[in-house]
């Protein structure tokens, strides 16, 4: 079990690493494109209340919300496809087919569909999340052991109940990997998306610092989108150790 | 009363090449009798156990548990397999409660009777503990536990100790022998073992090679002597079931599956 001190520590360590090896490189190369830590930090706060914050929240929540629709949809699907023979001789073939294709080359067609405001870009991330998941969820669904199911059976639990206390908690590991897996896709194509079309969220702000030439503001846009990865990831990390307790201890899973 | 009366039982598994597991088994077990049932590998015992259990259909022929007809999973038998069928993700507490849980007994009376059973079964103090965390003695005594707190009349074992080392076997021996003794359920132990059927059968049930039938049975009613372990009676009888098991040319294959689990 990871202590959170060592975490902290951990973590501060990189932030150290990371900032001496910014400021050397912004000392050598004497460019206007490379601002020293010094000068984003400064912009930073600045900037931060007036300018970023509203970008933020935008990007946020269009992540936030796309995580979840992917998630709610992909889950289930996935889980009831890994224990349904019939259902999956339906619609595997239809899932392997689409799961290979980027994603993101449907941009343009999404765009065309709702307009250039939140809906494609959600919609977007939604769509990489739930074959992220989906995926997942079935392949932890069908490597169940037969044994932990036929225990349950034969206490005469019901197709639910066998869902409930057996394959939902089985998959819940792999689902929170697969999860924060596709957080770093998501947030990549977040701020694809946002630079493509639209006039808000963080990818917009960092783009458009770039053609105003306002180098500290496009850094300091980087920062807080670097760091709003780091936060979800945390926080997945957090609520699996909190609803997948027994990984934590001992050998078993 | 949780008489099972099994007749002509046969199973057929389908699919392209079909499987019988079963042909024709006839078995009778007394209320609160506990036998033993040996053979070789692969002979249908686990087949058996699983249409006891309500989890397999039979092809053919009729299973009456307790005076009914059986249609799917009973609500007072227990079934143990061979690696517990204890959830990871689930605490010692709600692994002993899960029948429980599922019969929709209130979390109240669920927390009293499991907490009685795990004292009973020596596993006080563990209840918030993990399978993980726990040995293989521990966990099986777990398993038991969601098998007592069940209030099982029938007790239905496949291979429940084949992976303890042997001073933990011997030791869960005696404790499901102590537990029969008390509670007087029906039980139905799968086995490798000549010794564990010898000791924990009052009958002992061969079965032939695939498919599965009854080829003998061996009465062992000095079972219920103290200290049976180490008695005379005792070896000749495990000797003679040797014979019996080699006898139907089950012994090969039984004594080299149990090689093969070691």
């Amino acid at each position: 079990m990871k202590r959170p001190a060592s975490r902290v520590t951990g973590y501060a360590a990189a932030t150290v690493v990371v900032l001496v090896v910014w400021e050397a490189a912004a000392a050598a190369l004497r460019t206007r494109a490379l601002p020293s830590p010094g000068e984003t930090a400064r912009v930073l706060v600045e900037r931060f209340g007036a300018d970023i914050l509203p970008h933020l929240g935008v990007s946020v929540s269009r992540v936030a919300l796309a995580t979840a629709l992917g998630l709610a949809l992909g889950a289930p699907l996935g889980l009831v496809m890994g224990r349904s023979k019939r259902l999956d001789a339906v619609a595997g073939p239809l899932v392997f087919l689409a799961y290979p294709v980027p994603k993101v080359v449907f941009l343009p067609i999404l765009l065309v569909l709702f307009g250039i405001g939140n809906a494609p870009k959600v919609a977007l991330i939604a769509l990489i999340v739930f074959f992220q998941i989906l995926v997942t969820a079935r392949d932890a669904a069908r490597s169940i052991q037969p044994s932990a199911i036929l225990s349950i059976r034969s206490l005469g639990a019901s197709r639910w109940q066998v869902f409930r206390h057996v394959v939902v908690p089985a998959a819940l590991p792999d689902v929170f990997t697969a999860l924060r897996i596709s957080t770093g896709t998501a947030i990549a194509v977040l701020f694809f998306s946002e630079t493509v079309a639209g006039t808000d969220g963080l990818g917009w702000y960092i783009m458009d610092a770039w053609t105003r030439i306002a180098y500290p503001d496009m850094f300091a846009g980087i920062v807080v989108m670097a760091l709003m990865g780091v936060a979800i990831y945390e926080l997945l990390e957090a609520l699996e150790s909190r609803l997948c307790r027994w990984t934590r201890t001992g050998t078993g899973r | 009363m949780a008489r099972i009366e099994v007749d002509g039982l046969t199973v057929r598994y389908p699919g392209a090449a079909p499987v019988l597991a079963l042909d024709a088994l006839d078995l009778d077990v007394g209320d609160g009798e506990p036998i033993a049932v040996i053979g070789p590998s692969g002979c249908g015992k686990s087949t058996l156990l699983l249409v006891l259990a309500g989890l397999v259909a039979a092809t053919e022929g009729s299973v009456r548990v307790g005076g009914e007809a059986l249609a799917g999973a009973r609500r007072r038998t227990a079934l143990m397999l061979q690696d517990f069928g204890l959830l990871p993700w689930k605490t010692v507490e709600h692994n002993a409660g899960l029948g429980l849980e599922i019969r929709g007994v209130d979390p109240m009376t669920r927390r009293a009777t499991v907490a009685a059973v795990l004292e009973r079964l020596g596993l006080a103090g563990f209840g918030h503990a993990y399978p993980a965390e726990l040995s293989g003695g521990m966990r099986q005594r777990v398993a038991l536990a969601r098998a007592l707190a069940l209030e099982a009349d029938v007790l239905l074992m496949d291979e429940p100790l084949s992976a303890l080392d042997a001073l933990t076997r011997e030791d869960l021996q005696g404790l499901l022998f102590e537990l029969w003794q008390q509670r007087g359920h029906t039980q139905v132990l799968v086995t490798h073992s000549i010794e564990e059927a010898v000791l924990l059968g009052r009958r002992i049930v061969v079965m032939t090679p695939r498919p599965g039938r009854v080829a003998a049975v061996l009465d062992n009613p000095e079972m219920e002597q103290p200290g049976y372990r180490s008695t005379e009676t005792f070896l000749r009888r495990c000797v003679a079931l040797r014979q019996m098991l080699e006898s139907e040319g089950a012994f090969e294959s039984a004594a080299g599956a149990a090689r093969a689990e070691a």
